[in-house]
């Protein structure tokens, strides 16, 4: 059998393996991201941009597989640019599209909550992509909440055959009530897979660029333009409750059930039989449909993933609700909770789990890959007892056990204002480094860089270059010299671009040269001022897959000291054979790519070609 | 801007008859094993059949080494995407630490545990240091599981696709196992399995998918398990390790506090070599050996541990 892609987007393959629904349609399989690139594309998207971030990162991949005639689909820097770019697209007359992570919409979010006044004259849709349960994030924020801040509607799909039909939808309703549509997505909706009937690409008129005074966001528009924002709030609601996208799902009346999003699905599958109010949007908040289900039913429980949107509403129009008593604020919903939930509620039977076989699940914690080339630094940085402040990526790995070389992490880009901080703060004895990969140098860290140069920070910064975002999947960005297409492009040069804010000590080494990264990071620290020291070597996962030959123990030599085992390598485990009570140390030959970084570390000398070893 | 439509919200009744609940199968693995891939063959199988499919995965971390799962649930009405615990008709393990890991999403008593003997052993559960130390990994014996779970099987996949000269079409075996306790005919099995297969290893892959279907308990004693799953020796004797530093030698280098694996040196004060973390030395004795002026030498001594002293012990039994 054929190595899974761990890529969602299985382009081609699954787009030929249609299918025909029960109602006689034609229907291909597709995750909630492909479907809603697919409805980007059906809307007549002209223009679209995006910084990836899980589990986003797939709706500009898809999009990218469409025509290069029919859209124009970016990498951007950082989310605030993707924004501003699909913004300017919109300001253009065209049709535009923006994805992001939950967190990325906080670094859109100045461009958002004013875009919100001014409006739009192409439709514009932002995917704002939810992680309850944090799989694979910082925070577990909810976009909902964001939506009433900003003063911009929020649509809820349930499932991928929604996410393409609000998608399209979401651009009627942008042009129409003139202002942005976030389409608020989740791991799950993106991760779920399932047939979608499709539909054909729009054609849709190039409006012009719009002279008009609100483009112009100025205390004298902003104040002309907020109460047409609120009147449009009220005119939304109203259009919410008349919507044939509300559903009211009738049934036993003792119980009414206030839903949205993923919630729907845990709820038909739980509590079959009760009247259910499932809303295609959470804000604005369609009160009149509300009141009319609320009267209708003798006890209102609303369920919802993450913060009580729903809930609060339907608590200040004057009704009694239930929900968060029920079902937890943190963490993700799932047929299990909800139906905890629910037993909680007095309205089914608690489930009885047993534990087929009592046993310790095994602990297998996402590693850095073989060979990674990130783990170099952070070993010269454990050797230096450096204070380390940690960003984002692949890198933010090397927190855990064995390498455990960083000492703070929060958000991208951050590691070079905090160690400024931290170097300002006057009270540390250890060498400050801030640790920042190459996509997020760019999205976050350069402002930073200057922020440190400006102040005369001393402190270091260890660019950990990999070429690629390697955490979200490999893609490309202003450093790799590639687009989002694939095209080729000018290629950021960081040690000039230090250079020109004004670092005077830059130093580019390569990942895998141990000794001479130790010595660049030491000298480094040993310099007054900001340094920076620049790791080079290409990720091995992407954008090609790295296999050089592999390395083997010499098991005579081999004195089990656990000295490669600090790399977390995970091509190095133990073998059965012991000495002086500990295990000696085996490679899998098929996990190792060769980076020689155990064999520089091995004081004993044991790490040896495999094919050395094999015609010895 | 226009004014509110005249639509109606869409109203439609709870259906009153039961419907049969789907079919629930549940793929486990670590990154880069297929399990997607796998996932994928069943839910194009059950969407050819006509039923509602939805194939719900998290593989975050899945690119590095992280346990990845995929959840397929088919049938005539499929609501939520994930199979609720203890509602799993089969858990398909690709590798057996992860098997055992989602026993507990299997349905009591009626659902089959299927999964590959192979273990894939994370570096997380070679991290223990002290003397004698075995694996974290999974412990229970395959005997064990099998006993407990009346519809298992525990087949070497892994192995028998080697003989088959090919390690990767091991899942396949493991799908021809599970053509043999689901209702698609065998047939289509095999068509999707070339819809998806790469073309030139669709003969490998069909002798694979064959050798599944053949494969029975009966024919196959469970594997005699390896040194991993064995209950660890009672330790017979304590260790002791002592550092003999002489303080005149040490030159101030480093050498020995930057390569100690269990950094428990430090040059102190007069910038001289210590042992500061006296708990965490193992005894490995890389100091002593990469020194060079000999400042170090390791001392390992062993003592029977009925001679500790009684109060010790004492200790130990209360
Ligand atoms: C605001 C925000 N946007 C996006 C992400 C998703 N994200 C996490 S790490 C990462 C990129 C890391 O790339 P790089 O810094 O090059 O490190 P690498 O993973 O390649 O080691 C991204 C985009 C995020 N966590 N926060
Ligand atoms: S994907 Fe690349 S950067 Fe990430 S852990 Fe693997 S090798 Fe390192
Ligand atoms: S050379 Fe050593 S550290 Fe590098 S991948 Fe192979 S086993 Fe791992
Ligand atoms: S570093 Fe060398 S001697 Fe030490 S355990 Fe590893 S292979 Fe063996
Ligand atoms: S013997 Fe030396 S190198 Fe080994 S753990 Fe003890 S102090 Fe460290």
């Amino acid at each position: 059998m054929a190595e899974a892609s761990q890529k969602i987007a299985p382009s081609k393959e699954a787009l030929d393996l249609n299918v025909i629904t029960q109602t006689g349609e034609e229907a291909r399989p597709m995750t909630g991201h492909e479907a809603i690139a697919r409805g980007v594309w059906e809307a007549g998207c002209r223009v679209a941009a995006a910084y990836p971030g899980t589990p986003s990162t797939e709706i500009l991949e898809n999009l990218a597989k469409y025509p290069i005639e029919d859209l124009h689909a970016q990498w951007s820097t950082n989310e605030k640019v993707a924004l501003d770019v699909a913004y300017g697209a919109s300001y253009g007359g065209v049709r535009a599209f923006c994805a992001m992570k939950h967190v990325g919409l906080n670094v859109a979010a100045d461009a958002l909550l004013t875009e919100a006044y001014i409006g739009v004259n192409g439709g514009l849709v932002i995917a704002v992509c939810d992680d309850p349960g944090i799989h694979s994030s910082q925070n577990e924020q909810d976009t909902r909440m964001f939506g009433k801040l900003a003063n911009v509607p929020v649509l809820e799909p349930s499932d991928a055959q929604e996410a393409l039909e609000y998608t399209r939808w979401a651009y009627e309703l942008s042009e129409k009530f003139d202002t942005p549509i976030i389409v608020r997505s989740t791991t799950r909706i993106a991760h779920t897979r399932s047939p979608v009937v499709v539909g054909k690409r729009q054609e849709i008129e190039d409006k012009g660029f719009v002279e008009r005074p609100e483009n112009i966001a100025l205390p004298t528009t902003a104040r002309l333009r907020h109460p047409v924002v609120i009147e449009r709030e009220h005119l939304m609601e109203e259009y919410f409750s008349k919507s044939d996208k509300t559903q009211w799902i009738e049934g036993n009346t003792d119980v009414g059930i206030v839903t949205a999003g993923m919630s729907y699905s845990y709820v038909r599958e739980v509590l079959p039989g009760v009247s259910i109010l499932k809303l295609p949007a959470t804000f604005p908040f369609p009160r009149d449909i509300v009141r009319k289900f609320c009267e209708s039913v003798k006890r209102v429980i609303v369920v919802e993933e993450l913060e009580p949107v729903l809930e609060t509403a339907i608590a200040a129009m004057g009704f009694t609700v239930e929900g968060k008593e029920f079902f937890p604020r943190a963490g993700e919903l799932s047929p299990e909770v909800v139906h905890e939930g629910f037993a909680q509620a007095g309205l089914l039977k608690p489930r009885k789990t047993v534990d087929i076989v009592e046993f310790d699940q095994l602990v297998r914690p996402p590693v850095l890959c073989s060979g990674c080339p990130h783990t170099g630094g952070y070993m010269a940085l454990r050797a230096l007892n450096a204070r380390v402040a940690g960003d984002i990526g692949c890198y933010t790995l090397a927190a855990m056990q064995p390498l455990q070389a960083m000492d703070t992490c929060v958000s991208m880009g951050s590691s070079i204002g905090t160690a400024v901080g931290l170097a300002k703060a006057g009270n540390e004895t250890r060498p400050i480094v801030a640790t920042i990969g190459d996509s997020t140098f760019l999205h976050g860290g350069i402002t930073g860089l200057i922020d440190a140069v400006y102040n005369d920070a001393d402190i270091t910064v260890l660019l950990l270059n990999n070429s690629t975002t390697a955490m979200t999947g490999g893609q490309e960005h202003p450093g790799t010299g590639k687009t989002l297409r694939g095209l080729d492009t000018h290629k950021v040069n960081y040690a000039d671009v230090c250079r020109a804010v004004g670092v005077q000590s830059v130093k580019e080494v390569d990942s895998y040269d141990l000794g001479v990264l130790y010595q660049a990071i030491r000298e480094a620290t040993e310099y007054k001022g900001v340094s920076v020291v620049i790791a080079n070597r290409p990720c091995v996962l992407d954008p090609v897959k790295i296999k050089g030959p592999a390395f083997q123990i010499r098991a005579a030599g081999c004195t089990a000291c656990q000295s490669c085992m600090n790399l977390g390598c995970p091509a190095l485990s133990w073998s059965d054979e012991m000495l002086d009570g500990h295990h000696k140390i085996k490679i899998d030959e098929t996990s190792c790519i060769g980076c020689t970084l155990c064999v520089q570390i091995c004081p004993s000398d044991c790490i040896r070609p495999a094919a050395e070893l094999a015609s010895a | 801007m226009s004014s509110a439509t005249t639509a109606k919200p869409k109203k439609t009744v709870q259906k009153q008859t039961a419907v049969k609940g789907p079919t629930n199968v549940l793929i486990v693995g670590v990154g880069g094993q297929g399990v997607i891939m796998v996932s994928k063959i069943l839910a194009r199988l059950s969407q050819l059949q006509g039923l509602q499919v939805k194939q719900s995965e998290v593989h975050g971390m899945a690119k590095r080494g992280g346990s990845v799962f995929s959840h397929i649930r088919f049938g005539e009405e499929v609501w939520s995407p994930t199979i609720p615990m203890g509602e799993a008709d089969v858990v398909l393990g690709l590798e057996w630490a992860e098997g055992l890991r989602w026993l507990r999403y299997l349905k009591p008593g009626v659902g089959t545990f299927i999964s590959d003997t192979k273990r894939i052993v994370p570096p997380f559960s070679c991290r223990d240091r002290r003397h004698d130390a075995r694996h974290g990994y999974a412990h229970h014996t395959i005997a064990e599981i099998v006993a407990q779970v009346p519809s298992a099987y525990a087949p070497d996949a892994t192995g028998m696709a080697t003989e088959l000269g090919n390690e990767r079409v091991a899942n396949t075996i493991l799908l021809g196992l599970l053509s043999t306790v689901m209702d698609f005919p065998v047939e289509s099995w095999r068509e999707v399995l070339a819809e998806f297969v790469p073309p030139k290893t669709l003969d490998t892959n069909l002798k694979a998918f064959e050798a599944g279907r053949a494969w029975t308990k009966q024919d196959h004693k469970p594997l005699v398990d390896d040194a991993a799953t064995q209950a660890a020796p009672e330790p017979l004797l304590k260790r002791e390790v002592k550092l003999e530093i002489t303080e005149s030698w040490c030159k101030s280098c480093d050498i020995c506090v930057k390569m100690c694996p269990e950094r428990c040196l430090a040059l102190n004060d007069h910038q001289i070599v210590e042992l500061v973390k006296p708990e965490a030395c193992t005894g490995c004795r890389v100091c002593e050996w990469l020194c060079p002026d000999f400042a170090i030498a390791v001392h390992v001594s062993t003592v029977p541990i009925n001679t500790i002293s009684a109060e010790a012990a004492g200790e130990v039994q209360a």
